[in-house]
């Protein structure tokens, strides 16, 4: 049986039951997920789910359902629940659901990848994975050691009431490490490509290849048991640095979600929270200082992030909005039935789904900051910078329902003092205001310092849903920073 | 429903495709949906049937697992194959036990958590029962978000040496979100029976928490006493359970390193894991089948004992560690295998301070000079793993309280508080009560005042 017959028998009955839309997506998806713990195998999985969901607006309001059962007579149950859903819902409305206006697709994209990992094998992979845990334990005092790869392989069958067919593949590969270090009273850890879980792509085997993992473990073994030596990072107002991966981050929370549109109208007021970017805040709001140009880009051109798409789970083609221009904030992340709500008539396509048996909801694609213009290294940020603190590699995060406060720690900092890198500090946070943050950014380096980095673990919705978003970034500089609140008192 | 029935039947299927020394299978599942509402509108409305096989096989101390949605032959043979395929490349884990046996589930206590009521709420009773939240919102001139949810679920867990476990239950929950122009309320409440759910009461809270926090003022930060309610306890409290399994000793990555047998917390700190508890929910085996035992984790304070699966507690006994831990045996908490975390106590109750002694509250209000009560918590996050210093905002509802009285709302907090300070300055204690929230699991516990909670940064709303 075909999708496409498979999803007509969803069609057909939502449209005998009157719907005014439907959509269906069916999904295939495959995993592979392996881990280490000192010097053996953690876990060793492999995972396939496939099933479909049927998204209907009846009397103009929302229904959903989905089954991994694909029988005709279970794809029309469940097409049918779907339509008794909607109708539910729309006995608590205070107006109907409206759709800005798409054009049907009909198209066939996938991820495009040099080796497909899933054709690796599991012993090539394992013996990566065991030849950095060697490393990383190689170091005296490293206590625990834990590595982790992941594949993905994710295809999807769109088809809607309009007319789309859309089938599309997305394949993600992810690796990483972290070393932990308990002595006295201190735990320290240092982790590579970046924390909770390395770095993800939408790529193939390649990205493993590129990301050096055991060139690099004996000095993230080294530097996380010299943390314990570190001076303590100080409290008080300075001049920071941070590396990419950390103003990946910072950009996800303070930029990220407070663009997502459902979020700014109230959608996710009862659990993710709502956003300090108020409607009339658009093209008035000064998010940034002249150097902070951010945008929302699905497209390949921005390059193999988590958020790279050819089209959204409501068949709405990849985009690039600008975010934020020359420090003005100039864009939301939209989806069709939010984009009236700026006045837009298209959709910005961020709609994104978990899998099959979730809505798509709003999401961030590849919320990137662009990189500084003139040529600037990281060695000359730091040259330029006559007291200071470097941070690297988040550790903690947290922020405000809105997207106002906001506190990161990272895993490790450096003193900089005269334009040079000096005693390692450990335990260093920082913290502030949103808008005042990104004001303060006095420069940013260089595109040859930029790197899109993978969030495999983005939450959001009810029920929950995990989404990879992409986040380019290259070192920035930020002055006057309040520096050490997290130890403030305790 | 997957019935037991059917279980044994997929799992005699499975058995057939497999040449491994062992083999297990987790099969889960169930019938789900959540209503939500924003802006007194029901935005969002789901509902979903899935039902996973998940299958372990061992080859001389090396094991694996594969996973599939699928049950027919072709799908599970594929399954037992891809399980087979990753494990037979590893080396073999000499730590790696038999898989458990038929008398280690046997005896596992009985818990009835599955409720007509609950698995047969229609969309229709779902919205019936947001209508009247939203009324109740506008009736006040403010604007209601939540959920409505309800779930059937089963897990059972079979293996070649006959165990063979099976439970199924259900869930229901509703969560209410009361918005007014520049503050909100919100409360939450869960439970296998969805006529313990009150959504009129829980929506009028809501509401009254939102009116009272009305124009909320700026509090300097500092330590203050605080009045926590359960939902914001189990919140931070959740954050060190998963480090009272014996892998996070063993792996030296608990803040229990060195701790165990000590007095960390308050005298009036006692904390048991019973799923047996009549407020708890969740199945009375583990991720191997093996049942739940009841076990005493605090006592006045002291940390006394850890929990165990089956081969952490045999590593626990060959270690360095093994004198200073307290008993080791396998207690029924292991995750599925294989995995790097070993096992957590879920089923989390803490000890209240006796009928006498409890107080609600309003009580704990009424005793207060000068102090904070805190709804709700939010993005919570470890900052020191050893210290247990944990960030977190305050959110939807946070209020001022003044000779005894709740004087107004303030604007929300940004705190950095250590587990082991907060919970060695509890100075009063309710009864327990099964709290739901956001970041961590289910459990029952207590609201609390504590002295010199630390607050270090104001937000601006």
């Amino acid at each position: 049986m075909s999708m496409k017959q498979i999803a007509e028998w969803a069609l057909n009955l939502t449209n005998q039951h009157g719907v005014s839309y439907a959509d269906v997506r069916i999904v295939d998806e495959r995993n592979r997920a392996l881990a280490t713990k000192n010097g053996r195998v953690g876990h060793a999985s492999d995972s396939t789910s496939l099933g479909i969901g049927i998204r209907v607006l009846a009397d103009g309001a929302w229904g959903f359902a989905a089954t991994e059962d694909l029988t005709r007579i279970a794809v029309e149950m469940t097409a049918a629940k779907a339509v008794e859903i909607a109708r539910s819902s729309a006995r608590v409305k205070q107006h109907d659901v409206r759709l800005a206006p798409e054009k049907p697709f009909t198209d066939e994209w996938a991820t495009p990848y040099r080796t497909d990992p899933f054709s690796t094998s599991v012993e090539q992979n394992i013996d990566l994975l065991l030849r950095v845990d060697k490393e990383l334990r190689a170091i005296e005092g490293i206590t625990l050691a834990e590595t982790n790869m992941n594949f993905r392989r994710y295809e999807q069958w769109f088809f809607s009431s309009e007319g789309s067919s859309i089938h599309e593949t997305k394949m993600t590969t992810g690796a990483g490490y972290t070393a932990y270090a308990f002595a006295g009273t201190e735990i320290h850890k240092r982790s590579y490509p970046n924390s909770f879980g390395g770095q993800y792509q939408n790529k193939g085997y390649e990205l493993i290849e590129e990301l050096k993992l055991v060139e690099n473990a004996r000095r993230i073994a080294e530097e996380c048991v010299a943390l314990h030596k570190a001076d303590q990072c100080p409290e008080g107002n300075f001049t920071i640095v941070l590396d990419s991966s950390q103003l990946g981050l910072q950009i996800h929370e303070s930029i990220g979600h407070p663009i997502e549109l459902d979020r700014v109208l109230g959608m996710e007021a009862n659990f993710a929270g709502m956003s300090f970017l108020t409607l009339e805040k658009l093209r008035q709001l000064r998010y940034g200082s002249d150097l902070v140009n951010v945008v929302a880009d699905a497209t390949r051109n921005h390059g193999p992030g988590l958020g790279t798409f050819a089209y959204d789970d409501e068949g709405v083609p990849a985009q690039c909005t600008p975010i934020i221009t020359d420090g003005l904030f100039t864009g939301y992340l939209s989806s069709r039935e939010t984009a009236h709500a700026i006045g837009s008539n298209r959709s910005g396509g961020t709609m994104r789904a978990e899998g099959w048996n979730r809505i798509p909801i709003i999401r961030m694609t590849n919320i990137s900051i662009l990189p500084g213009e003139k040529p600037l290294t990281f060695e000359q940020l730091i040259a330029d910078t006559d007291r200071g603190i470097y941070m690297q590699t988040n550790r903690s995060w947290s922020i405000d329902d809105k997207r106002y406060n906001f506190q990161f720690g990272t895993e490790i900092g450096w003193e900089i003092k005269g334009g040079k890198l000096g005693r390692m500090l450990k335990n260093p946070s920082y913290s502030g205001i949103t808008t005042e943050f990104w004001n303060s950014m006095d420069a940013i380096c260089s595109r040859d310092q930029w790197t899109l980095w993978g969030t495999p673990n983005c939450g959001k919705g009810q029920p929950m849903q995990t989404m990879g978003t992409g986040h380019g970034a290259s070192p920035a500089r930020f002055r006057n920073i309040k520096v050490g609140s997290a130890y403030k008192g305790t | 429903m997957l019935t037991r029935d059917k279980a044994s039947e997929i799992f005699e299927r499975l058995t057939k495709f497999s040449t491994a020394d062992e083999i297990e299978a987790l099969i889960a599942g169930g019938q789900s949906a959540l209503t939500r509402f924003a802006n007194n509108t029901i935005h969002q409305n789901v509902a979903e049937e899935n039902y996973v096989v998940s299958v372990r096989t061992v080859f001389e101390g090396r094991t694996a697992r594969a996973t599939t949605n699928k049950f027919d032959d072709e799908s599970l043979k594929q399954a037992v194959l891809a399980s087979e395929a990753l494990a037979k490349v590893q080396e073999p884990d000499p730590d790696l036990l038999p898989a458990a046996g038929s008398e280690d589930t046997d005896g596992a206590p009985p818990v009835g958590r599955a409720f007509f009521e609950t698995s047969s709420l229609t969309p229709g009773q779902r919205a019936q029962a947001v209508d009247r939240i939203v009324n109740i919102a506008k009736k006040q001139k403010l604007t209601a978000a939540g959920i409505f949810s309800n779930s059937e679920s089963v897990e059972a867990v079979l293996n070649s040496r006959g165990l063979a476990a099976y439970h199924t239950q259900t869930s229901s929950e509703i969560s209410v979100t009361m918005l007014g122009g520049d503050s909100s309320g919100w409360q939450k409440s869960n439970s296998p029976d969805v006529r313990n759910l009150n959504p009129v009461a829980l929506a009028e809270t809501a509401a009254k928490k939102a009116l009272q926090s009305a124009k909320p003022r700026e509090l300097p930060a500092g330590k203050y006493t605080v009045i926590l309610e359960p939902a914001a306890v189990l919140d931070l409290v959740g954050f060190m359970f998963w480090d009272f399994g014996g892998m996070a000793i063993l792996d030296q990555r608990s803040f229990l390193n060195n701790r165990v047998g000590t007095k960390v917390f308050g005298e009036n700190i006692t904390v048991w894991d019973d799923v047996s508890h009549s407020l708890q929910s969740g199945a009375p085996f583990d991720g191997e089948g093996v049942r739940r035992q009841r076990v005493q984790l605090v006592e006045k304070g002291v940390v006394k004992r850890l929990v165990y699966a089956r081969s952490t507690a045999k590593k626990m006994l060959e270690s360095e560690y093994a004198a200073k831990v307290g008993p080791v045996e396998p207690t029924g908490h292991g995750f599925p295998l294989p995995n790097e975390v070993g096992e957590a106590p879920i089923n989390i109750v803490f000890e209240g301070p006796g009928q006498s002694a409890a107080k609600g509250v309003d009580q704990m209000i009424a005793a207060t000079e000068r102090g904070v009560l805190i709804t709700r918590l939010w993005y919570i996050r470890e900052v020191d793993p050893y210290e247990k210093i944990l960030t977190g905002m305050t959110r939807d509802g946070t209020f001022q309280i003044e000779d005894g009285q709740l004087k107004n709302g303030i604007r929300n907090f940004r705190f950095n508080e250590s587990l082991l300070h907060m919970l060695s300055n509890v100075e009063e204690m309710g009864t327990p009560v099964r709290a739901s929230g956001e970041e961590s699991f289910d459990m029952v516990v207590p609201p609390m005042k504590v002295r010199d909670f630390n607050f270090t940064e104001v937000t601006k709303f």
